[in-house]
């Protein structure tokens, strides 16, 4: 069965707008507030989403996270998990932490995340950015704050983000696992 | 390239070059951890690590206890001084009585060669040898090639030269296999005596003149004198060895290039290397040092990762 297209490139752009307005609602100039990227695919939506806020906002704060020491399906994989970069050159004591992530499936990765962050501060609030949130897949009461779409999904099916930089168009795809 | 070729890290003869690149990799995102404020990761907390060490150790058995506790691991020290080998217990029997407390990974140090390949053939566990008598120790290898790549970008085509007692050296071993797999030439230097008679088979060239070899290298490793591994006189004196085979400035300035200068520990100060040239700018001793807790939380992450 092919993949079936979800969202086109001007929906991403719709949403990815629109997220930025209600992060610039919420947030005002930024100053209390940082913007941490969940490794690896977290990173291309942060990013289009800071070329949006930078128009408002120029103390913007990217940091990068990558989950995969803290996550609990180690030693449960057929494979190991593989580490990306971690930079994080800033403090989050007592800042808001706005996790970013493409999809919300589980819920695994986020704990995991929250879990991580742990070691680079204690802050005043953690929130969650999704574009796309499988709602009925999760394992875990965890929920995004900001989300571009709900996607009802099986479990056997597998839900791809594509990013311009890296698969050459913007789109989400909604593929069939046998 | 997303797992390790083998299931216990014996010695660096049974790791591919994919191995090595796969355990750098891992290495740097430990770099990072370990550069934090908070340094841990829970990834082995449901493991539990016996070290087993049958031969005295600092730098070693610190190194491999900090991995562990940073990667959260429930770790139990043994030591053979203070132990029931004393009583007469074999190897297989010290460690099978270990392993039914439910142990998943032994670290072991032993002074006879092919103690960690003896044992992984004779026991359902994952071993890890950190340095098997005058044979292989294969963490330290690891830690000074990242060492030197961390330095010179990679080591392709580089001359490395590993300068001292050959013969007792487990670490020469464990870096010739490394930098040769790694593309380096390697040359060995040192007295005749302390040089093992058929290592020119390991492709290595040798050489007896200390100036000489260094103005072949890149990079020079100084080894110490295992004196307690000598049962007779290798070399006249101490003070001529020095003056053959110590590292000191005058003989540095008269190269006229930077090398980079390594040492695994533990140094005699003013007989291999003075004091001048250990503490210099030129010297990775320290970082080595530094790099050798994230190789081994590598290592260990990654074997771990194939325990079900």
């Amino acid at each position: 069965m092919s993949p079936k297209k979800i969202l086109n490139a001007k929906q991403i752009s719709t949403i990815l707008h629109r997220l930025s307005f209600q992060l610039i609602e919420d947030h005002n100039n930024f100053s209390d507030t940082v913007i941490i990227a969940i490794q690896p695919r977290g990173v291309y939506l942060a990013e289009r989403i800071m070329e949006l806020l930078i128009k408002d906002c120029n103390e913007m704060k990217l940091g990068l996270l990558d989950v995969t020491f803290y996550r609990d399906d180690f030693r449960r994989s057929e494979k190991v998990l593989k580490a990306n970069k971690t930079k994080i050159n800033f403090s989050i004591e007592n800042k808001t932490v706005i996790l970013i992530d493409d999809v919300l499936f589980t819920g695994r990765s986020i704990r995991a995340a929250m879990d991580a962050l742990q070691a680079f501060g204690r802050p005043r609030a953690v929130q969650l950015l999704n574009l796309i949130d499988r709602r009925f897949s999760r394992e875990l009461p965890i929920q995004p704050d900001y989300c571009g779409t709900q996607v009802d999904s099986r479990l056997n099916q597998r839900v791809k983000v594509c990013w311009k930089e890296k698969d050459n168009e913007d789109a989400v795809y909604l593929f069939k696992n046998s | 390239m997303s797992d390790l070729s083998v299931n216990h890290l014996l010695g660096i003869k049974y790791l591919n070059i994919k191995d090595l690149k796969l355990i750098f990799q891992t290495t740097d995102h430990f770099k990072e951890v370990i550069n934090r404020k908070i340094k841990k990761v829970p990834s082995l907390r449901d493991v539990t690590i016996a070290n087993l060490f049958f031969e005295n150790s600092t730098r070693t058995k610190i190194s491999f206890e900090l991995a562990q506790k940073r990667l959260s691991a429930d770790v139990v020290n043994f030591s053979s001084s203070s132990s029931s080998v004393k009583k007469g217990e074999t190897l297989i029997d010290t460690v099978n009585n270990i392993l039914s407390m439910k142990v998943d990974m032994v670290v072991i140090r032993h002074p006879s060669p092919g103690a960690s390949v003896f044992l992984s053939k004779n026991i359902n566990s994952c071993i890890i040898n950190a340095g098997d008598g005058t044979h292989e120790h294969p963490t330290q290898a690891l830690l000074d090639a990242y060492s030197l790549i961390e330095r010179l970008g990679q080591l392709k085509n580089k001359k490395i030269l590993i300068v001292g007692d050959i013969l007792h050296s487990r670490v020469a071993l464990s870096n010739i296999f490394t930098y040769q797999k790694l593309g380096a030439e390697v040359m060995v230097c040192g007295p005749k005596s302390l040089i093992p008679k058929y290592i020119q088979l390991l492709d290595v060239k040798v050489e007896t003149d200390l100036f000489k070899a260094l103005k072949w290298c890149d990079a020079v490793n100084m080894l110490r004198i295992q004196n307690e591994r000598m049962s007779e006189s290798y070399f006249p004196s101490i003070r001529e060895y020095v003056q053959q085979f110590g590292l000191n400035k005058n003989i540095l300035d008269s190269l006229n290039k930077e090398i980079i200068i390594m040492h695994p520990g533990p140094i005699n100060r003013g007989v291999e290397i003075t004091s001048e040239v250990a503490d210099s700018s030129q010297a990775i001793i320290l970082d080595q040092v530094e790099n050798g807790v994230a190789i081994r939380m590598a290592v260990m992450y990654l074997l771990a990762s194939k325990l079900y």
